[in-house]
């Protein structure tokens, strides 16, 4: 059982920033007064519903929806063919390579459906349960065609096509290379070789996904109300897409329970659900079901990574190569072909090397397709060349904590390019893993573990370590470009300073559980001198916050909140002028403080912020020229990434009569740089372990031969509860960012990416005597008991 | 997870419970705490056409001493049956399985007759029943009448209940003085259903174990009782080589299931070591 561990202190300092304010979000979310997508109502609103294929991948011979739509209640009912024309092709952002195959992607499909819950018709009626029943009476007969699952097999000569136009079931291949690796390993005294496999994953935000369309007829314009992450992003393909003018278009994402980037996207529903509501002239809703959307929403992760390390016999490293199957799924969402990409970067992590070479080969597969899945490449990354350094260690016969050392950047190295063309700005990777070291008593941990191999002890003892660093704050809008994705990486704020000297903040980035309106408003109380409780932040709304690259990649608080500090520095600035002319001194003799200006050397001629707010607002004394406003807006587009990192430590008790793996204990110490509140980090981390903890012990998205998913159902996908997970220890360790103003790092997705190899790690530590080198995820018990006996991976057991 | 239409009744005695089972025919349900049943309509794996809800029937709720026997009414909540006293006193094994049932929301929904009623080999009730020598008091067209553990569970999800019958209540004969029980369930999250649970009651007098009682939960398609395993230990002597020897037999006249949450050599596998643990707990050995 999780103990209930004492949360950072909220100790007032005078400083807003780094105060462990309580969440203001919260106190709306714990008493119901949410507005989710699915509790809006509107008048005349219908109800539509998706009937979804069975089948994994078959031709289309007949759609029938009249006995559908004889049904009393039922609005309308459209085939894919009958609405073909309006619905038009889902979008994709991110073409890697001029040659990518990017197929037609039908939000219905028309002549065949190409994964089990592709949707073929759609209903429209008076209530849901209605709709419901009007699936039910269409009939649609299926022509089966062979189902494409395996990764290997879909790009083996001969095999049956997810796209038959496209005449390959290879998406794309994306090379990438620094220095010369055939060179490297030659030289290499060691060279050790592993395929790594990372299973599909379902992401399972807290609220499902959800639309609502609220159309008016006479002038054009349609408000999508959204479950999602990018209400900016939305609007601007939902325009693209179907051509209505952008400007007719107003996203709005409600209250948003979490999305983990499986809202981080453009979907058949929304799509849908706009031209429905334009057909019909009235507003539509369509909320998904758990297991509808286990099948409808995108999968994360789902890789075959073959990697290699080449390394001299003293432990240096030289070189890595990195082969990897991505697995695409069905079609291309919005950034699926992209996802790895991320990844392609992280494999040398912390480490020094002279050589990499990775590549990465798309594949198409008669499955739900997959996307951004918290950390979206890094988490892949992170696992492989973790994993692999353990290898490499047991193959030297060397201490895992003591190889990476001697190989990863020492931070009197940094800014360091790496051997991937990064530059990480700062770190200090020596000082986490000894801060985490001293936490986890990992000598004394190492002694238990002798000691119960020396007895035999059907209970063994493995420890586990991560050392792991991630490219996050996304993105520079350069680096994007070179990457050819769609559109840029850069965020905007704006300030409004109200007659009463209340603040308004406007951030594009748009909050789905993060904790923005809370970090926002402690970043503007300290940089304008306002109360907290004085600001509000407005976000999720086109209207409202009408510019914005949205949320993903943990690039909130390190591009939006950077953007808000140039948008505070605009005010005050302007405010600083103002005061001056207000109290007859010069602009240069005017300084801020704490909200106050006062002029040097006159400490009793002084104004506050408020006071200039209000006297900007009557605007009866404002210098010649000036506009009678107080407001400003500011976009930031970051020059480089942030890199996070930190020590992972995971000690696992596995019974080796029944295979099953307990957390005995874990320890990190992160390093995010900055921080704004270390409520809201330590909360960011310990979901983040809890998603990669399930990824190494639980989750697993299995499809049989035949494409159907055989955990549809939260019966058979196993969501970890905080009744399965130990109890966290963690820490920081700060070492603030030089790339932006704020010293800040990111933290969304650190723990997710840090914590997999941790735990696979300490239970391939605990079997290492009985011959296992590897265990396939999840590491279920019957996995450990099969590689405990056959001295294999596991990874054929289920 | 959008159930079709059904029609819906609440009867409040048992005798109009069943008149209403009997006119709506074949096609109608009994809703107990709707734990398994809710999740089956949504999913629309099922579509009867009335559900007949038992939750106002006072007298189908609570426990009570009959002389040698605890009897649980059926539509006993789970949470109230793990702190009920008789049932902790004469019954522990049944008070120590169902305290492993799913999670405190389902715990305080479900109920030890629709549980049993419901018959999923993986569900850990069953079995504890089969252990236990229960048996099930059932009432319907034709009366009261009374079904032993041993012949209630047909076969996966098939029970031995008539048509328009309904499980009124449980009679458990009491296991007092020297007996000590436990249950040991493998899941592999807190709230997923048993992959294998051995349920097992000791009777121990000094250094022998004068009588156990052992029941396996989803090593077959009905709960299974381990009657090698009983006759092994059967005046045998307490200590940790014999319980091991003796669970070896936990796998003798089983039929498990292979499926995503285990193979059946698995879970053959499984059953010994469960077994073993089990008996040791309940015997107080190691």
């Amino acid at each position: 059982m999780t103990e209930l561990l004492a949360s950072p202190p909220d100790v007032d300092t005078g400083q807003e920033i780094g105060r462990a304010r309580r969440r203001k979000e919260d106190a709306k979310l714990v008493n119901g007064q949410t507005l989710w997508t699915d509790s809006i109502n509107l008048p005349g609103m219908a109800h539509f519903a998706l009937l979804r294929s069975p089948m994994a991948h078959a031709r289309i011979t007949s759609v029938d929806v009249s006995a559908a739509r004889a049904l009393p209640g039922v609005i309308a009912a459209f085939s894919g063919a009958d609405l073909a024309d309006q619905l038009g092709s889902l979008p994709t952002a991110w073409p890697v390579t001029p040659e990518m195959v990017s197929p037609p992607h039908p939000p219905l499909a028309v002549d065949e459906v190409r994964y089990a819950g592709d949707a073929v018709a759609v209903v429209v009626a008076r209530d849901r349960y209605t709709a419901a029943d009007a699936l039910e009476a269409i009939s649609v007969d299926y022509d089966p065609l062979p189902a494409v699952v395996d990764l290997e097999a879909a790009l083996a000569e001969g095999s049956p096509l997810v796209h038959a136009d496209a005449g390959t079931n290879r998406c794309y291949v994306w090379p990438f290379a620094g220095g010369d690796y055939a060179a490297a390993k030659a030289a290499a005294d060691v060279v050790v070789r592993r395929r790594f496999v990372q299973q599909r994953l379902l992401p399972t935000a807290m609220e499902p996904r959800a639309v609502v369309v609220d159309p008016v007829a006479a002038s054009g314009e349609i408000t999508v109300y959204s479950a999602t992450q990018i209400p900016h992003v939305l609007r601007l393909m939902l325009a693209l897409t179907i051509g209505i003018p952008e400007q007719k278009i107003r996203v709005i994402a409600p209250d948003v329970g979490g999305g983990f980037g499986s809202k981080l996207d453009v979907y058949a529903e929304e799509v849908i659900g706009v031209v429905l509501a334009q057909k019909l002239g009235r507003p539509v809703k369509w909320t998904e079901s758990r297991s509808e959307g286990y099948q409808a929403t995108i999968h994360g992760r789902g890789q075959i990574q073959d990697i290699e390390i080449a390394a001299r016999r003293d432990g240096t490293i030289l070189g890595m190569s990195v082969d990897l199957l991505a697995d695409m799924g069905a079609y291309l969402q919005l950034v699926t072909a992209g996802v790895p990409l991320l990844g392609a970067f992280m494999y040398p992590a912390i480490y020094k090397m002279d050589a990499y070479s990775f590549t990465c080969t798309g594949v198409f597969t008669t499955k739900t397709p997959t996307d951004a899945y918290r950390g979206a490449g890094r988490p892949e990354a992170t696992y492989a060349v973790e994993r692999i350094i353990d290898e490499l260690a047991h193959e030297l016969g060397r201490d895992p904590v003591d190889l990476r050392r001697q190989n990863w950047i020492r931070h009197e190295e940094f800014p360091y390019t790496t051997i991937a063309g990064l530059t990480y700005d700062s770190g200090n990777y020596e000082a986490a893993t000894a801060k985490a070291l001293a936490l986890f008593d990992y000598d004394g941990l190492r002694a238990e573990q002798a000691a119960r191999r020396d007895r035999n002890d059907p209970v063994q003892l493995g420890i586990g370590v991560s050392t792991f660093t991630e490219m996050c704050g996304l993105a520079p809008s350069r680096v994007l470009g070179s990457l050819s994705y769609g559109a840029g990486g850069w965020e905007a704020a704006g300030i409004r300073m109200l007659p009463t000297g209340k603040v308004e903040v406007v951030t594009g980035a748009s909050a789905h559980g993060q904790g923005h309106e809370t970090a926002w408003s402690q970043i503007a109380a300290d940089l304008l001198g306002v109360p907290f409780e004085d600001v509000e932040v407005i976000h999720g709304d086109t209207q409202s916050s009408p510019k914005g690259m949205d949320t993903y990649g943990s690039r909130s608080l390190v591009v939006g909140g950077v953007a808000l500090h140039l948008a505070a520095g605009k005010v005050v600035d302007k405010a600083r002028r103002i005061a001056a002319h207000l109290l007859e001194a010069s602009e240069d003799d005017v300084q801020f403080d704490k909200g106050v200006f006062s002029v040097k050397g006159s400490p009793e001629a002084k104004l506050t912020i408020q006071e200039v707010a209000l006297a900007t607002f009557a605007a009866h004394n404002l210098p010649d020229g000036m506009e009678p406003s107080l407001d400003s807006d500011a976009v930031y587009d970051p020059e480089n990434f942030s890199y996070p990192h930190g020590t992972h430590l995971c000690a696992v008790e596995v019974d080796t009569e029944t295979g099953r793996s307990t957390i005995r204990s874990y320890v990190c110490v992160d390093d995010v740089g900055s921080v704004i509140n270390p409520l809201i980090v330590e909360g960011q981390v310990h979901g983040g372990l809890a998603q990669g903890i399930a990824q190494a012990l639980y989750e697993e998205a299995a499809y049989d031969a035949d494409g159907n998913l055989l955990t549809g159902t939260m019966a058979d996908y196993l969501l970890p509860s905080a009744a399965d997970l130990p109890a966290f220890v963690t820490d920081r360790t700060e070492t603030p960012a030089t790339s932006n103003p704020l010293g800040v790092k990111g933290v969304g997705e650190a723990g997710t990416i840090a914590s997999t190899p941790a735990v696979i790690n300490a239970i391939v530590d605990a079997l290492r005597p009985f011959g296992v080198n590897d265990l396939a995820m999840p590491a279920t018990p019957e996995r450990v008991w099969r590689a405990l006996h056959g001295g294999a991976d596991g990874g054929g057991a289920r | 997870m959008i159930p079709a239409r059904v029609e819906y009744v609440a009867p409040h005695s048992v005798t109009e419970a069943v008149g209403a089972l009997v006119e709506a025919g074949e096609d109608a349900k009994v809703l107990a705490g709707g734990q398994s049943l809710l999740p089956v309509l949504r999913l629309r794996m099922a579509y009867p056409s009335v559900l007949v809800d038992l939750g106002r029937i006072d007298g189908m709720r609570g426990v009570r001493e009959e002389g040698s026997s605890v009897v649980v009414g059926a539509m006993t909540r789970h949470s109230d049956v793990i702190d009920d006293p008789l049932v902790r006193r004469y019954a522990a094994l049944l008070a120590s399985a169902t305290a492993t049932v799913a999670d405190p929301q389902v715990r305080h929904r479900g109920t030890f007759g629709g549980a049993l009623a419901h018959a999923d080999p993986a569900g850990d009730l069953p079995a504890v029943a089969v252990a236990l020598d229960a048996e099930m008091v059932a009432e319907g067209p034709g009366g009261r009448r009374t079904i032993p553990a041993s012949e209630f569970f047909v076969d996966y999800l098939q029970t031995a209940l008539e048509p328009g019958e309904i499980l009124c209540e449980v009679r458990i004969p009491k296991l007092d003085g020297e007996w000590s029980a436990h249950y040991e369930k493998f899941n592999r999250t807190a709230q997923a259903w048993a992959i294998v649970g051995v349920a097992a009651a000791v009777r121990r007098s000094n250094g022998t174990i004068v009588e156990a009682r052992v029941g396996l939960t989803n090593m077959s398609s009905t709960p299974v009782r381990a009657r090698g395993v009983e006759a092994a230990l059967a005046g045998a002597s307490a200590d940790a080589a014999t319980v091991a020897d003796a669970a070896t037999r936990a796998v003798e006249g089983t039929n498990p299931p292979s499926d995503l949450s285990g193979q059946a050599d698995y879970r053959s596998h499984l059953a010994t070591v469960l077994t073993r643990r089990a008996v040791s707990r309940a015997a107080h050995i190691g």
